[in-house]
C-alpha cells in the first residue's frame, strides 16, 4: 500500500490546495416525490475515515450506495480517484462495499467468499491463495477458512465480510453500519480493530452510521445528515466542541438548550437572556447574529457544575432541585429542574468513592464558565 | 392437553393421539390399499367377480394354501410393450420437466422480484386455472389445435399458412398439455424459493465484480437448487404415470404407462397384469421420492 498511515493526521480538509481523494459535487437523488439526497456536495481526502452520521431515513445509505454505484445520482457528479465515476456500474468502480447485513454467500466456505472478487477478476491461483490467507490472517480468522457462514458468530460473520471487502484492494471501502449487529463490549472492541487495520493498509473508508459514539470513535472526520443534507462536516471535537446548529448539537452527544434574545453583541462577548432559564447567560466569544436575534445556547453536561453553595456573580448561575439522579459508575447523570420548569442535565465524574453525595430534591446551584456555551441562531 | 387417568392407563395421551392421526390417515388410505394392489400383482387372472383368484385357500379341513403367482412380473418383461411404454413415460415426464423448468424459472423469478402489490395478482394467475377441471382445460386445448381450431384458424387468416398444421394427437400436443397443466407445480415452490432469496447478495456479487448475469449464474442459481429440485419432482413424478393427457392430446401412439395400466384394467380385465404395473411404477419411483424427501429434510435443517 501506497499511503502511509497518519497521512490524515496533518488534516488535509484545513488544505485548500490538497486534491480530494472522493469528491461529491452537488449530487441529489429522488425516488418519485420523496428527495433522499438534496444537493450534497463534499470532499472526502486519501487515508480517512469519513463517517455519515445521521438518524434512519436521513439519506445516509443512499449516499453511500451511490458511492457504491448501486443507485445513479439524479442530478450531480462523483469524483474518485480523480476519474468521475457518475454513471459507472458496481462492477466496474474501484470501489467495495461491506453490507449491513454482510451478505455473505451462504453456499460458499469463507475461504471461497473472500476469494470471490479476486476469482472474478481472474487473478492466477496461487496469488488468489496467497492473497486469501493474508487476509484471513489479518482479521484473525485462519483457522475458519472451510466453514460456512451459517456455522459462525456475529462477530465472525463481520470479520470475513471486512476481509471480502478488502481483498480487491479497493480504492474506497464503504461500510454500511458495520458493527450495527453486534453486542456492546464486542463493537467497542471492533471498533478499534477496524481503525487499526485501516491504518495498516490505508484504505480510505466512508462510514454509515447512526450511532454518534461509533462515529466518534472511528472518523476523521464526521458529516452529519438530516433530512437528506449535509448539516455539518468536521472533525469529532469540531462537530462536538462547535456544533453549527441546534439539531447537531442536540444530535450529536447530549446537550441542555436554552432559548433567549440577545442583549449584549460585542465582538469580545455576548449576553443572552433567557426565559427559559430564567437569567442571562455571559459567553466570552462574540457571535455574528442580529441584534434582538432569537438564539440559543448550548451547554454540554459535563460543563455545568453543581454545588450547595451560591457561586459569586449574577451571569451563568441558576438555582433548582435535582430531581433525578442516575449513577452509571464512573459518572452521575443529575437532572435539575429549574423554577421556569425547565430540566438541565448535568453529568459529574465520581473521582471520589466517598464523596457527599447530593440526593433527591436537594437545592442546588447549576453555573459553567463562560466560554462553554455555543450559541447557534438555527 | 391433559387427559384423564383412565385413558392414560391404556397408553392414550394428547400428543400421541396427534401424532397417532397422520400414521392413521396414511395406514387407511395408503398401507391398505397398496397391500391391496400387492395381494392381487401375485394372483393368477380368473373369470370372476372380482376377476383373479385369491391368494389364501383352504385345502382340506386344516391347512392353508398361499399361492404366490409371480408370471404377471415375469410377463411385464417378457412384452416388450411393458418396458417400452415404462421408458416412453419417463422420457416424456423428463422433457416435461425440463420444458417447465424453462418456462416455470423466469416466471417464478419475475413474481419474486416484482413489487409486493403486483406479487399477489401474479400469483393468483398462476393458481387460477385450478378452479377449472383439469379435464375441461385438456379439452379446451383440443379446440386451440385442432385442425380447424383456433390457433390453424388464426394462422391461415393471418397468411402465415395456407394448409392447416396438424398439432393435436401428436407428441407436441402432449407436452403441451403436459407442460401446461403442471407449470404451476413447478412455479410455487421455485417461487417460495426464491421469494427467500436475500437480494443484497447479488449486489455484493456485483461489488465484487460480477456483470449482473455472472451474479445470476454463481449466486441466484446455486442458491435456488432446492426449490428447483422440489419443482422437478412435483413435475416429474406424477408426470410418469400421467393418463388423461395423452390420452387426449397424445393420440394412439402416445405410449405412456397409465395408459397400459389402464387399458389392462377396464379393457382386458387383467387386473393382476395391472396391478404389476402399478407396483413396478413404485418402485421406479421410489428412489425419487426418497431422492426429494432428503433434500427437503436437508433443506429444513437449514444447511443452505
Amino acid at each position: 500500500m501506497a499511503t502511509s498511515a497518519g497521512a490524515v493526521k496533518a488534516a488535509p480538509w484545513n488544505d485548500p490546495s490538497a486534491r480530494p481523494y472522493v469528491e461529491v459535487l452537488r449530487v441529489s437523488k429522488s425516488f418519485g416525490d420523496f428527495k433522499a439526497v438534496d444537493d450534497v456536495s463534499l470532499k472526502i481526502y486519501k487515508g480517512e475515515i469519513f463517517c455519515l452520521l445521521g438518524a434512519s431515513g436521513c439519506g445516509k445509505t443512499t449516499l453511500l450506495r451511490m458511492l457504491g454505484g448501486f443507485e445513479t445520482p439524479s442530478s450531480g457528479r462523483i469524483f474518485i480517484d480523480g476519474e468521475d465515476m457518475t454513471g459507472v456500474p458496481p462492477y466496474e468502480r474501484p470501489v467495495n462495499m461491506m453490507f449491513q447485513s454482510y451478505a455473505l454467500f451462504p453456499h460458499m466456505t469463507v475461504e471461497q467468499n473472500v476469494a470471490f472478487g479476486l476469482k472474478q477478476d481472474r487473478v492466477p491461483r496461487p496469488q488468489i491463495a496467497e492473497r486469501v490467507a493474508t487476509m484471513l490472517d489479518l482479521v484473525k480468522l485462519s483457522g475458519f477458512a472451510k466453514r460456512k457462514p451459517h456455522q459462525l458468530s456475529g462477530g465472525q460473520k463481520q470479520r470475513v465480510a471486512l476481509a471480502r471487502s478488502l481483498v480487491k484492494r479497493p480504492k474506497l471501502l464503504l461500510l454500511d453500519e458495520p458493527l450495527g449487529a453486534l453486542d456492546k463490549k464486542l463493537r467497542e472492541h471492533t471498533q478499534f480493530e477496524l481503525i487499526s487495520l485501516q491504518d495498516q493498509l490505508g484504505v480510505t473508508f466512508v462510514v454509515v452510521t447512526h450511532d454518534q459514539e461509533e462515529a466518534m470513535t472511528l472518523a476523521s472526520r464526521i458529516g452529519v445528515m438530516n433530512y437528506g443534507e449535509i448539516v455539518q462536516a468536521g472533525t469529532p471535537s469540531e462537530i462536538y466542541e462547535f456544533p453549527s446548529s441546534k439539531f447537531v448539537a442536540d444530535f450529536v452527544g447530549s446537550v441542555n438548550i436554552f432559548e433567549g434574545k440577545l442583549i449584549e453583541d460585542e465582538p469580545e462577548y455576548v449576553r443572552i437572556a433567557s426565559e427559559e432559564l430564567g437569567g442571562t447567560i455571559y459567553v466570552s466569544h462574540g457571535i455574528s447574529a442580529a441584534p434582538e436575534a432569537v438564539v440559543w445556547a448550548a451547554v454540554r453536561p459535563e460543563k455545568v457544575f453543581m454545588s450547595t453553595a451560591q457561586p459569586e456573580g449574577s451571569d451563568n448561575v441558576v438555582r433548582g432541585a435535582v430531581q433525578d439522579i442516575a449513577y452509571l459508575g464512573d459518572l452521575s447523570i443529575y437532572l435539575v429542574k429549574l423554577a421556569t420548569g425547565k430540566v438541565v442535565r448535568v453529568t459529574q465524574p465520581n473521582t471520589s468513592r466517598h464523596a457527599e453525595a447530593i440526593t433527591w430534591d436537594q437545592q442546588v446551584y447549576l453555573t459553567w464558565d463562560p466560554s462553554s456555551p455555543v450559541v447557534v441562531t438555527r | 392437553m391433559k387427559t384423564t387417568p383412565h385413558l392414560r392407563r391404556f397408553g392414550i395421551t394428547g400428543r400421541g393421539l396427534v401424532v397417532a392421526l397422520p400414521y392413521l390417515w396414511l395406514l387407511l388410505f395408503f398401507v391398505v390399499p397398496f397391500v391391496i394392489v400387492l395381494k392381487i400383482s401375485f394372483s393368477d387372472i380368473d373369470l370372476a367377480i372380482p376377476p383373479y383368484k385369491p391368494l389364501l385357500e383352504w385345502i382340506g379341513k386344516y391347512s392353508l394354501a398361499i399361492k404366490l403367482n409371480f408370471n404377471n412380473y415375469v410377463f411385464l418383461f417378457t412384452d416388450s410393450l411393458y418396458l417400452n411404454a415404462m421408458l416412453n413415460s419417463v422420457k416424456v415426464a423428463f422433457i416435461s420437466t425440463l420444458l417447465c423448468l424453462l418456462i416455470g424459472y423466469p416466471m417464478a423469478y419475475g413474481i419474486a422480484r416484482s413489487k409486493p402489490s403486483t406479487r399477489n395478482i401474479l400469483l393468483l394467475l398462476v393458481i387460477l386455472p385450478f378452479w377449472t377441471s383439469l379435464l375441461l382445460r385438456v379439452y379446451a386445448w383440443i379446440g386451440l389445435l385442432k385442425a380447424n381450431g383456433v390457433i390453424n384458424n388464426l394462422l391461415i387468416w393471418s397468411g402465415a399458412i395456407h394448409e392447416p398444421l396438424t398439432m393435436l394427437y401428436t407428441p407436441f400436443a402432449m407436452y403441451v398439455g403436459i407442460v401446461y397443466s403442471y407449470l404451476p407445480f413447478m412455479i410455487l415452490p421455485l417461487y417460495a424459493n426464491l421469494e427467500k432469496m436475500d437480494w443484497t447478495l447479488l449486489e455484493a456479487a456485483e461489488d465484487l465484480g460480477c456483470r449482473p448475469y455472472q451474479a445470476f449464474y454463481k449466486i441466484t442459481l446455486p442458491l435456488s437448487r432446492n426449490g428447483m429440485l422440489a419443482g422437478s419432482m412435483l413435475v416429474f413424478i406424477p408426470a410418469v404415470g400421467e393418463f388423461v393427457i395423452p390420452a387426449l392430446l397424445g393420440g394412439p401412439n402416445a405410449l405412456m404407462i397409465g395408459r397400459v395400466l389402464w387399458d389392462e384394467f377396464f379393457s382386458n380385465r387383467a387386473w393382476p397384469v395391472a396391478s404389476a404395473v402399478a407396483i413396478l411404477l413404485l418402485v421406479i419411483l421410489v428412489p425419487f421420492m426418497m431422492w426429494y424427501q432428503s433434500v427437503q429434510a436437508r433443506e429444513s435443517a437449514g444447511a443452505r
